[in-house]
């Protein structure tokens, strides 16, 4: 049912009559095409007619590009009238009439300059993270302060909800790849052991590495994926639909009522998590050490205490608390970070993980250093 | 519509056509049995209590939520019964202006607007340019309004902006769900007779959810009143007027309807 628009060219005394006919409207094919024919047919000329009686149909992209012809002529001097349309036609023609709009002004300059300012916002970004952080700690603090002098002010429940998504929804995913992990540790312990006839030393590799590091480690990871996002996604959207300005005008905090349950659920959680992921890895190594490397659990076990102590225990339990804190404080800032738009939502969300993922790493390199140097 | 053009002409002279509807969410069935027809180029004002399915019958028509039962047809075509590529057909004609205005938060106004332009047209970068201007133009938004994101604008140049990018494609049927809520009532009349002059001029079909007594009075041809799951009612103001119903009268005849006198020559 789509006719394609066209016209035709008829001289006449001091001009042109070009007669459009077809569908001139926005979806109609090579519309813009023969709009731009007949701006070319037109242009220059001294008088000009466009006869719209043959046209089928017109919408405002069609009125647009009409309108567009005659206003080149008229600019260049001549006369250009339009005949032959329906009343509605004009209406259209008047609410649709060409107009210039400026050109939106570009703002390129040379590509060294805007190489160079993306790199200084970058750097002045950081700083500001980390000032940014810094009082939001604060914040946390003084609300914690707060509570605990006047403990009514804790919203248990919500500290409660938020622990039971926080840790017992993430147990079994957690327990999983602790376990897993333990098996790849065990299986690549002995296999490599075993050259030198020390296959049973891989127990008390198992033992260290799982409790000292890898546990408390991937546990972390696995939460700033999974719960900091959470959070950076759930206070982001509550910034975004005026939630926390609503807070606001009610007089109550919102790093009281939002980020203290979360920090605190996530202060509790990571640890126990931990626990959970020091016993997942260790059965995980168990159970290869006894199937691949025919390491008896009774020898593991025995083997695994005379590898360990309770210091090699706590230092990986230790590190929990501060990994939790520094993923909640990372999230809770950006969380209050976004802005109006669906696309800073998941710029702040995927910013969350990775800041939070790779301070987990720093604060795991700070411990290790701290731990050797007082020799724990 | 005697002025439509011929070949718009030949199609029914019912843009939609609704029969035996229902739509239900979980054990309730919210539109039981919904029968209703809008005429081409005609404006349909809607009117229903809050959370009685206004916006689920819109959101019904444009295929948002699932019916149980019943038939829709859109200028004469089944929905069911089309392909994919057909449906998308009877979509293009359609615009929708949403209750929040749901522009894209991650592009600018402009690039709202052109958003529907880019998916089905081949355009060429600078005429989308003057097209996209043109409607932010003729929704009455400043040119400056352009290049601005949609959480930088007020309520009311959302609405705007949601209509310009409605119109981009120059639809056929235009859906708006409560289009003067949130407005002044100064800028409600002009955006009332925006609507009225793109309609008068486009041979626009319009179906319009509104509580906007004025709307309904100033630009509405016909208005149909949705109460107990169905359309209960559906007339020129004058005969909602008259209507025995008694949720009608206390809607036209209500406290605030006695403020608004209706248009006195009755249409």
């Amino acid at each position: 049912m789509t006719v394609e628009p066209s016209f035709a060219t008829e001289p006449m005394s001091n001009g042109l009559t070009l007669r459009l006919n077809g569908r001139w409207t926005i979806g109609a094919p090579g519309l813009e095409r023969n709009a731009d024919a007949l701006l070319a047919a037109a242009r220059a000329r001294r008088a000009v007619v466009l006869d719209l009686s043959g046209l089928e149909a017109m919408d405002t992209a069609g009125a647009w590009l009409i309108d567009r012809t005659r206003e080149a002529v008229t600019k260049a001097g001549g006369q250009c009238a339009l005949e032959g349309g329906r009343p509605e036609y004009e209406i259209l023609l008047g609410a649709a009439h060409y107009r210039d709009f400026e050109k939106p002004r570009e703002p390129h300059g040379s590509p060294l300059v805007t190489v160079l300012t993306h790199v200084g916002k970058a750097v002045v970004s950081v700083v500001d993270d980390l000032f940014a952080g810094i009082a939001f700690l604060g914040q946390i603090i003084t609300a914690l302060l707060r509570i605990l002098f006047k403990p009514a002010r804790l919203r248990t429940t919500s500290v409660v909800f938020h622990l039971d998504a926080f840790a017992l929804r993430a147990l079994p995913i957690i327990a999983l790849i602790n376990f897993l992990v333990g098996c790849i540790v065990a299986q690549q312990g002995i296999f490599q052991l075993q050259r030198f006839g020390a296959a049973t030393f891989a127990v008390d590799l198992i033992g260290i590495l799982v409790l000292r590091e890898l546990a408390v480690l991937l546990t972390s990871i696995m939460v700033a994926g999974r719960s900091g996002s959470a959070i950076t996604a759930e206070i982001g959207a509550m910034k975004m639909r005026e939630e926390i300005d609503a807070l606001r005008v009610m007089g109550l905090d919102p790093v009281e009522v939002l980020v203290v349950p979360r920090f605190l659920a996530l202060l509790i959680a990571l640890p126990l998590l931990t626990f959970v992921a020091d016993m997942a890895a260790i059965s995980g190594g168990l159970l290869v050490g006894w199937i691949y490397g025919g390491i008896s659990p009774e020898i593991f076990l025995s083997r695994l205490q005379n590898a360990i102590a309770l210091n090699t225990f706590l230092v990986g339990l230790i590190k929990a608390p501060f990994m939790a804190a520094a993923i909640a404080l990372i999230s809770a800032v950006e969380g209050f970070a976004v802005q109006g738009s669906a696309e800073s939502l998941g710029k702040r969300v995927t910013g969350s993980v990775v800041k939070s993922i790779f301070m987990v790493i720093v604060v795991d390199g700070l411990f290790a250093m701290f731990f050797a140097a007082i020799k724990y | 519509m005697t002025d439509a053009p011929p070949a718009i002409a030949a199609e029914p002279r019912i843009a939609i056509r609704v029969r035996g509807l229902n739509v239900g969410f979980g054990a309730r069935l919210i539109l039981r049995g919904l029968d209703l027809d809008v005429m081409r180029g005609e404006v349909l004002g809607f009117v229903g209590g809050s959370g009685t399915g206004k916006s689920v019958l819109t959101r019904a028509i444009l295929g948002l939520v699932k019916k149980r039962a019943g038939q829709i047809e859109v200028f004469g075509q089944d929905l069911d019964a089309l392909s994919a590529r057909e449906r998308q057909g009877v979509e293009r004609r359609c615009g929708v202006l949403f209750q929040q205005g749901a522009l894209f938060s991650g592009l600018t106004v402009l690039q709202n607007v052109q958003a529907p332009m880019r998916e089905y047209l081949d355009l060429s970068q600078p005429l989308m340019d003057e097209l996209a201007r043109l409607k932010i133009a003729m929704v009455g938004l400043a040119p400056e309004a352009a290049d601005k994101f949609p959480s930088q604008l007020s309520g009311g140049m959302i609405k705007r902006a949601a209509l310009a990018r409605a119109l981009a494609l120059d639809p056929d049927i235009l859906f708006l769900d409560e289009p003067t809520s949130g407005l002044d009532p100064i800028g409600a009349a002009e955006f009332d007779e925006l609507i009225a002059t793109l309609q008068k001029t486009l041979g626009l079909t319009v179906f319009m959810v509104t509580h906007d007594l004025g709307s309904l009075y100033s630009i509405c041809d016909r208005i149909a009143a949705l109460a107990e799951c169905k359309v209960i009612a559906t007339g020129t103001v004058a005969q909602m007027l008259d209507s025995e119903h008694p949720w009608v009268r206390s809607y036209f005849h209500g406290k605030r309807a006695r403020q608004l006198t209706p248009p006195s020559p009755a249409p």
